[in-house]
């Protein structure tokens, strides 16, 4: 693993209001969509989304804002942990399946 | 700090003595229990005394005593330390205290009804507080299930009474 | 069951009302997330993995099919269109908007019901064995005692500030279905010498980090005295109650740390002050409360069922759900039906809003409108006349409900994991998934018989691992999933703790690693022995031999 990747890290939050898993932009606003998220490189830069975060949480936006680990990925930053790769997907794959096939029938 | 009681702001008469300072002559001061426990000049005092209990410190073993106190304080260190509403109840209920207790502390207006309860009647505020904000706190419920010292029918009783059910 | 009354109506909507303006006042900034939390979570809100999840309390896991019916409409309208029942009763929506929160509990208190305290440092949902009022064993329906304690502890202004969760469980028969002694303070029905019934009280149990069994501190408690002694226990234990470690807050931290006399000594040294007063049950109240809770008009039945005998040669299936799904009902010609929520393959647990509607339907048309939830995830119909059975099995065939494994090696108890806990250190789900691919022959689960499994995503033991027959907890080994098994825990009358057996396995081994286990226990078995009774016959060796020999 080269170091070069080694300190990413991504700020990432839930709204406040409908509860959606979002991650702070380049742009400081908040997206349910990892890949588009800003990516800090060391220590100073993360400290400082952190704050933004906590900024917006104060000011009702968002709550628990915190830092995450990421690693980029070909379409943008990736979630490093299994958690926050669920977190950001969705539950995984064999259990969103069953869920939409028990979801979708429908009885007569 | 402002006070909340009988629910207006008021001046509060009351001050906290700390355990090392020396007796004031008339002031109505509260001292602790070390204080109390330390200082025999208390005992005697003409002029009102209040008690200051930390919520780690038993109420019951104070039976003989609490009469010697027009007012005592219960502390909530942190809203989620719910111990002073044990406190409470026991000062009221047990040991049937009458003077003014009072909730000091992170006190909450979404906790009040339940500090009323317990026997609070008077209240430490954070300074801004929004008078509001207690009054509708306090207005919130009028169905209550289980009876506390507070005088109010709880629904078992209620019940009887009206015949909802037998 | 219990119906609400004017007094009850006007609560959970003044509770609403409240809990509508405390919402505003959060998204407007109004109240921090520290000051909203606890509140929220007295409302049973969540924040989790993927949103806010709202538990909903279902009072000693009895529901009407009128209560049904909306919590399929809560499933679909404001969720993903499914809900999750848990190990306390309760069910749980995943997806849920804070801001229409409110509405929700708008929706539940039109049919009687609310998520208050399903959460936060305060008296939980009060559980009860789910064959209450109807299993042949029962000595009285606990339920009218969970409905008592339920109200007793409503927005008790005492004690919703404890140290911790406090979760109550109470049994009316000799065999315990609701696990009471591994909950906080578990009550237990039974008869004194001269006949008389009353309570065992057991205080300390729990799971989690450490698993404790209860200790009894009253052996015989009369009835008209359970909310005094109660709140005897709890001012003990919101007195005395650590509150500088989260991990060693529970009470049963506190028994353990005291020992069961001394805290036996204090209960009753507080108890002696209240007992006989205010909170004294009057003949009358405990009428009151058991007139709700009696017994449905049940009607004349044929002793004989001639097409259930057919059925049951024509279609092994129906044969095997006989025997596994179907339970004696104290009344002659009912019986009690478990509706398995899981299916091969299945998510443990869980039922769509197209499921609910449909037990609803049935529970209307074939059990006196009346479902029940168990602390193992299923549902239940009690009041099937057992001529209704071959109908009632064809209709739950068809919405996947009629798996024959009731208590069997695939009726997993499985707590959500990783894929909705941000608490989890592992997923479950999928696991529980594999374990019903792999043991799907229906034959074989028979075979091997009675066996519960339960597992946890992690050590705050949700799923109950400590107590199942076969646990498994996950942990996160270096990133990679990983389960540990333990082996002889039971929730039951001879409760005890599962021992681990050895080195957790990986994700990929652990289906395999419970197939060795199930290997040896048919390998040792005697007799009509289920595997707990093998297991304490012969110890951890001959399976930690199979399983680890080849590693």
């Amino acid at each position: 693993m080269s170091t070069a990747h080694a300190n990413l890290q991504i700020l990432t939050a839930n709204r406040l209001a409908d509860g959606a898993v979002v991650y702070l932009t380049p742009a400081g606003t908040w997206t349910t969509e990892i890949g588009r998220s800003v990516v800090a490189r060391e220590e100073k830069a993360a400290s400082a989304l952190l704050a933004r975060g906590q900024k917006d949480a104060e000011a009702a936006v968002v709550v628990a804002p915190y830092l995450i680990a990421a690693v980029q990925g070909a379409g943008g930053p990736r979630a490093a942990s299994l958690r926050e790769q669920i977190r950001a997907a969705g539950p995984s794959r064999p259990v969103a399946d069953a869920v939409a096939a028990a979801v979708g029938l429908a009885y007569p | 700090m402002p006070l909340l009681k009988n629910g207006a702001l008021i001046d509060d008469r009351w001050r906290r003595l700390a355990d090392e300072d020396p007796l004031p002559g008339t002031d109505a001061v509260i001292v602790t229990l070390a204080r109390w426990r330390a200082d025999r000049a208390l005992a005697g005092r003409g002029s009102p005394l209040g008690l200051a209990l930390r919520n780690s410190e038993a109420v019951q073993p104070l039976a003989g005593e609490i009469q010697s106190f027009e007012l005592v304080a219960l502390e909530f260190p942190k809203f989620t330390d719910g111990r002073a509403y044990s406190q409470a109840r026991l000062l009221r209920e047990r040991l049937g205290f009458t003077g003014e207790l009072r909730a000091t502390g992170q006190v909450l207006p979404d906790q009040l009804l339940f500090m009323q309860r317990c026997g609070f009647d008077a209240f430490e505020i954070a300074k801004g507080a929004a008078l509001e904000a207690w009054r509708k706190a306090l207005a919130s419920f009028s169905v209550f299930y289980q009876p506390t010292g507070d005088g109010r029918a709880p629904v078992n009783s209620l019940r009887r009474v009206i015949g909802s059910r037998p | 069951m219990y119906r609400y009354d004017e007094l009850d109506r006007t609560f959970v909507a003044e509770r609403v009302a409240q809990f509508r303006d405390q919402v505003r006042r959060r998204l407007a900034g109004e109240l921090t997330e520290d000051e909203f939390r606890p509140l929220r979570l007295m409302n049973g809100l969540y924040l989790q993995l993927h949103a806010y999840m709202l538990r909903v309390a279902i009072p000693y896991g009895t529901l009407s099919s009128r209560q049904l019916r909306m919590l399929a409409h809560i499933a679909r309208r404001y969720d993903r269109g499914f809900g999750h029942f848990t190990t306390r009763q309760n069910i749980q929506f995943n997806w849920i908007k804070l801001e229409e929160a409110p509405d929700i509990l708008a929706d539940l208190a039109a049919v009687e019901m609310h998520a208050l305290q399903t959460s936060g440092n305060c008296i939980r949902n009060v559980t009860a064995d789910h064959w209450a009022g109807v299993a042949p064993d029962e000595i009285e329906d606990p339920r009218i005692w969970s409905e008592i304690i339920r109200q007793w502890s409503t927005l008790h202004p005492e004690f919703s500030f404890l140290p911790r969760k406090f979760k109550i469980a109470v049994t009316g028969s000799p065999n315990d279905r609701a696990a009471v002694k591994v909950h906080d303070i578990g009550i237990r029905m039974h008869r004194n010498e001269a006949g008389e019934s009353g309570f065992e009280i057991i205080v300390g149990g729990g799971l989690g980090r450490t698993p404790m069994i209860g200790k009894t501190i009253r052996d015989f408690l009369p009835k008209r005295h359970l909310l005094s002694y109660l709140e005897a226990i709890l001012r003990v234990y919101n007195e005395f109650g650590r509150r500088d470690n989260l991990f060693k807050s529970r009470i049963k931290i506190l028994v353990h740390e005291i020992g069961a006399a001394e805290m036996a000594r204090r209960v009753e040294e507080e108890w002696a002050q209240i007992r006989g007063g205010a909170l004294d049950l009057p003949i009358e109240t405990i009428a009151g409360i058991a007139a709700q809770f009696a017994a449905p008009s049940y009607a004349p039945q044929p002793r004989q069922v001639p097409e259930i005998d057919a059925l049951r040669f024509s279609e092994s299936a129906f044969a095997h759900w006989l025997k596994t799904n179907v339970a004696a009902h104290r009344e002659p010609g009912y019986a009690i039906v478990t509706l398995s929520l899981k299916p091969e393959g299945g998510p443990p647990g869980d039922a769509s809003a197209a499921q609910m509607d449909a037990v609803a339907d049935l529970a209307d048309a074939m059990s006196f409108g009346e479902i029940r939830v168990s602390h193992e995830q299923n549902l239940l119909l009690p009041h099937v006349p057992r001529a209704a059975l071959p109908a009632l099995w064809r209709a739950l065939a068809a919405l996947n409900l009629a798996t024959p494994n009731a208590g069997k090696i695939t009726d997993i108890i499985c707590c959500p994991g990783l894929d909705y806990c941000s608490l989890a250190n592992a997923r479950s789900i999928p696991v529980g998934q594999r374990l019903t691919q792999r043991f799907n022959d229906l034959a074989r689960v028979h075979d091997i018989g009675d066996l519960k499994i339960k597992m946890s995503g992690c050590i705050n033991a949700c799923g109950h691992h400590h107590v199942g027959h076969i646990g498994l907890l996950g942990v996160d080994k270096n990133g990679e999933e990983f389960y540990q098994i333990t082996l002889g825990g039971s929730a039951e009358s001879d409760a005890s703790l599962g021992a681990i057996l050895g080195p957790a396995v990986s994700s990929a081994d652990v289906v395999d690693a419970v197939e060795s286990v199930v290997e040896t226990y048919l390998a040792e078995r005697r007799g009509g022995e289920r595997f707990l009774d093998t297991y304490r016959r012969v110890g951890a060796a001959p399976f930690k031999e199979r399983l680890y020999a080849a590693a």
